[in-house]
């Protein structure tokens, strides 16, 4: 009786941990699009058969453990311990259905595996597709929407803008070392390496804020590259896209002008770049439309006035071994510059 | 008892080794803003004679981390579009024995803060000072002015530019 309570407990609380998993970020059981749907489907249809195989070996193993061993207690070892003809062919019949039996799960397993790569796959065949070029850096994530027309190719950074139920090519490269696209809500792992081309196809089919992470181990900041795929209506992405095309507005208050006046005369326009600014640097993230964007440092803090203000006074303390440098800004200077960050919307 | 010497003596050596990669992230407060003068060009001062000048150090001698973080910065800020990697082009080289306006560290201090003449702009002010001494680690890591064992034999990051593929039996560049 207390076994049957304990398993039944165990039961419930693998169930229960199971049932955490959905509707949460950075979740590959609460997909957001047809391919991780399609992933999650294969990981359920393995579960089940699988927990099934693993409660049945386990329970047999047990009752292995505990029953009369008959064969021993009446014949002595010293003259013959070979079973009866009857138990042989009782043993050679069950050992042949579980081989057979184990086959034909495993190869049931194979098949739907396959099937599911191939329907994961056949979304690149889609022609209306969007690109976008995604390369890691240590340690953060470049973002730029590709447009035969030039002038809306759109640079950011961190943050991915999709329109819901338009599949989405993502071209993947890396500036430094490998790192690995992951949004476990869209889709599977897609790692991005120097000197190639990697491509994977996301789509999402309802609007929402997914959640990835830099999935391939990348130096000391690793853990703090993450990113946001926030998927939106058509009509609320095409707003969105061409608000971020505009250049920053200049600021018109005198604060802000300041702080404007600090950015240009510091070593920050020399990674950084704002269009409408003449600071252009290639080597950090964007910042035209920084004060839109969710998080700082590749979203490892809240994107706010406060959180910016200590990544600028000390990074070294926010993310050890970043490559954002520290400067000696004056007192005076800081309140402006943050003010004129958070103002570009 | 020798034996037992020599594992010491090694481990010893292997531990002292360590200090090559030692990271010091955070660069303390008074490498942050730019100084005036690292060194002196010329004993001539207006305003009668001066007190000796302290002798200045790169902080970052021998630090395998800190030359390798020089190497991206040398990069980040563009040295390479006028000295390239060292060989130079529209700037002089930098891997030689005669300097311009010399070669020791104090000396690369004044011309990366103030500039020179013929088109070595002025990064005083701009570049933080504790960068500007991992740039000049790197810059005499390349004419061998640092340790051996502090410099690396290669890139820390693997190169990234999609490179040419050739087709080996066609000879085909794609």
């Amino acid at each position: 009786m207390n076994a049957r309570r304990a398993a039944a407990a165990l039961l419930a609380w693998g169930a229960l941990l199971l049932t955490g998993c959905a509707g949460h970020q950075q979740s590959a059981v609460d997909p957001g699009g047809p391919q991780a749907d399609r992933i999650a489907d294969l990981f359920w249809f393995f579960v089940w058969p699988l927990t099934a195989v693993f409660v049945i070996v386990l329970g047999l193993t047990l009752w292995s453990l505990v029953r009369r061993h008959r064969g021993i207690e009446q014949e002595p070892l010293e003259t013959t311990h070979l079973p009866s003809e009857k138990t042989e062919t009782k043993l050679t019949r069950v050992v042949t259905g579980a081989t057979i039996a184990t086959v034909l799960i495993l190869f049931v397993l194979l098949i739907s595996s396959v099937l599911t790569g191939k329907a994961v796959a056949d979304l690149g065949q889609t022609k209306n597709g969007m690109v976008i070029e995604l390369t890691g850096n240590q340690w953060w994530w470049q973002v730029q929407y590709d447009n035969p027309d030039t002038s809306r190719v759109l640079v950011t950074a961190n943050e991915i803008h999709i329109p819901v139920g338009r599949p989405v090519m993502i071209s993947g490269r890396s500036n430094d070392v490998i790192h690995s696209f992951w949004i476990p809500n869209l889709h599977g792992k897609r790692d991005l390496i120097p000197s190639r081309v990697t491509t994977e196809w996301i789509e999402a089919d309802r609007p929402g804020a997914f959640r990835g992470q830099c999935a391939e181990f990348c130096g000391l900041q690793h853990a703090h590259m993450a990113l946001w795929v926030i998927a939106e209506p058509e009509a609320k992405f095409d707003a969105w896209l061409d608000q971020q095309l505009k250049p920053a507005a200049t600021p018109t208050d005198p604060i802000k002008q300041h702080g404007e006046q600090v950015f240009l005369n510091n070593a920050c326009e020399f990674c950084h770049s704002i269009r409408g600014t003449p600071a252009a640097g290639q080597v950090a993230p964007d910042l035209t439309h920084f004060g839109s964007r969710r998080g700082i440092a590749a979203n490892t803090l809240p994107n706010s006035m406060g959180n910016l203000g200590g990544w600028i006074v000390d990074p070294q303390s926010v993310k050890p071994g970043n490559h954002m440098a520290t400067i000696a800004l004056k007192s005076e200077d800081l309140q402006p510059l943050l003010e004129y960050l958070e103002s570009l919307k | 008892m020798r034996t037992v010497s020599a594992i010491a003596c090694c481990s010893m050596l292997i531990v002292a080794g360590c200090q090559r990669e030692k990271r010091d992230l955070r660069p303390s407060p008074a490498r942050l803003a730019i100084f005036g003068d690292a060194a002196r060009e010329s004993p001539l001062r207006p305003g009668g004679p001066v007190e000796p000048q302290p002798v200045v150090t790169n902080p970052y001698n021998g630090s395998g981390y800190d030359i390798s973080e020089g190497q991206r910065l040398y990069n980040w800020y563009n040295c390479s579009g006028c000295h390239s990697q060292g060989g130079g082009g529209i700037g002089p080289p930098l891997i030689k024995t005669e300097w311009i306006y010399g070669g020791e560290p104090e000396n690369l201090f004044d011309t990366i803060v103030k500039g020179r003449p013929n088109g070595m702009p002025s990064w005083g002010g701009r570049i933080p000072e504790y960068q500007i001494w991992q740039i000049i680690a790197y810059v005499r890591s390349m004419n061998g002015l640092q340790p051996r064992s502090a410099t690396s034999g290669r890139s820390d990051n693997i190169q990234s530019n999609p490179q040419t593929i050739v087709n080996r039996t066609t000879g085909v560049t794609k």
